[in-house]
């Protein structure tokens, strides 16, 4: 049963890895639709 | 008598320039439907399009400003020139005006679309009532199968030798892609089904957090997806080629109905290649769409899609008129959302049998791919070619093993 755990973390660190190299890489909803006269945070 | 005669000649009189009337309008070609409004939409159209019927719009929607001989006068008469109000609604309604928009955001010019509508009531409507009978019908559909079959055991006792069904790293593939897909169907439901099902329960408030926190998963863990079904894609393919023995197996159903019935099958029968082509043709697509979404107005595919269906005719053969291949940015989101839900009910109906059969449906059928070890019993009867396999390859590597005399 390890292998199942350890695909169920894996899933996670996926996850956040996912989110957070798309944010560093410009990939946000607030970088892709915000400019200098629309602000969205 | 005299009287009566002068009536009737009257009555002649009065009607004969009528009746003429009538015959020379007979006589007179169709004129243009819309003459009275002087080109514009009649209210025939727009009780036409409130009745959610088709219109051909191509008689307003180039009209979206001056033409050729007004438009040397544009200058010379202020802002709009000689371009009317109508013309430039017109010119946002078809996505013919020159916008400058502050956002940055691939569509931001598009002000107005009109798939919206058609969209909003697809999803609230039809996709929720019949995606939800679906799930609901598949798991009927097990409760009874469970009722009338049992639990499916082995028919001999089981011998207490294990054998390896599938490795560390084909486990972890399996669970990267199950764990995964079950996340993606519970948020996704949420989010489908919320609004009717949920909000009412425990109102807006409470509702908003968990609507945040499955949007985050849904989008997210749909990387972990991806990563398990291109890795259970390279593991398992080459063992899910179709062949003669998936027809044999099928003819008996795969002894599913039936007590003491084992057909033959190697690593995987034909039910579960039926399983695996649906998870990657339904993986492939709903990764598609999704990507699709994940990225807005970035990845469209659909106009390119119909484009390709209608140059092999496909529409054709159900009686349907070509696509549209012309599709506003909105629309390629809306149709791409459509068709995630659409590919995710149908894959989660078919994975709810998956999960039933190796788990409550088969005694045995879970350990495989939990610890990863089976029973020779069980091997023997439902893999028994694998098994055979199996041996062969031990006694052959003993044998190379085997020091000669």
């Amino acid at each position: 049963m390890k292998s199942m755990w350890i695909a169920f973390v894996a899933i996670f660190v996926v996850a956040y890895g996912a989110d957070r190299a798309l944010d560093y890489t410009g990939f946000s909803a607030q970088e892709k639709t915000s400019g200098p006269s629309v602000r969205l945070d | 008598m005299t009287l009566s005669r002068l009536i009737t000649i009257l009555s002649v009189l009065i009607w004969l320039p009528l009746a003429a009337a009538i015959a020379q309008d007979a006589e007179t070609p169709p004129t243009d439907p819309r003459a009275a409004t002087g080109g514009a939409q009649t209210l025939e159209d727009i009780l036409a399009r409130q009745r959610g019927e088709t219109i051909d719009m191509s008689f307003r929607d180039t009209l979206t400003g001056p033409d050729a001989d007004e438009a040397a006068y544009v200058q010379q008469l202020g802002t709009l020139g000689v371009t009317s109000d109508p013309a430039l609604w017109r010119a946002l309604r078809y996505n013919d005006a020159t916008l400058s928009v502050s956002s940055r955001s691939p569509a931001a010019d598009v002000v107005m679309q009109d798939s919206g509508m058609t969209w909003l009531a697809w999803r609230a409507g039809p996709l929720r009532t019949y995606g939800g009978y679906l799930m609901l019908g598949m798991i009927a559909f097990l409760a009874v199968f469970l009722a009338l079959r049992g639990r499916i055991r082995t028919d001999h006792p089981l011998s207490g030798r294990k054998v390896l069904r599938f490795s560390a790293i084909e486990r972890f593939g399996h669970w990267l892609l199950a764990g995964s897909f079950i996340l993606l169907g519970v948020t996704g439901l949420v989010q489908l089904f919320g609004r009717v099902a949920i909000i009412p329960l425990i109102g807006h408030e409470a509702f908003a957090p968990i609507a945040i926190a499955g949007k985050w998963v849904h989008n997210n863990v749909a990387w972990a997806f991806m990563l398990g079904l291109i890795m259970v894609t390279v593991f398992w393919i080459s063992h899910n080629i179709p062949n003669r023995l998936d027809l044999k197996w099928i003819a008996v159903g795969g002894g599913l109905f039936s007590k003491g019935v084992h057909p033959p099958a190697k690593k995987f029968n034909a039910g579960q290649k039926i399983i695996f082509w649906a998870v990657v043709v339904f993986g492939v697509s709903i990764s598609a769409s999704g990507l699709s979404l994940l990225f807005p107005f970035e990845l469209p595919m659909f106009a390119a899609t119909f484009e390709k269906l209608n140059a092999l005719g496909i529409p054709g053969w159900f009686g349907m008129d070509p696509l549209k291949t012309e599709l506003m940015p909105h629309e390629e989101m809306q149709l791409a959302q459509l068709w995630h839900a659409i590919v995710a009910f149908v894959f989660m109906a078919i994975i709810l049998a998956h999960i039933y059969i190796g788990s409550i449906g088969m005694e045995g059928a879970f350990d495989a791919m939990g610890k990863g070890e089976v029973d020779e019993t069980w091997a023997a009867e439902h893999h028994s070619l694998w098994l055979e396999e199996l041996k062969a390859k031990e006694s052959k590597d003993s044998a190379a093993l085997t020091p000669t005399e």
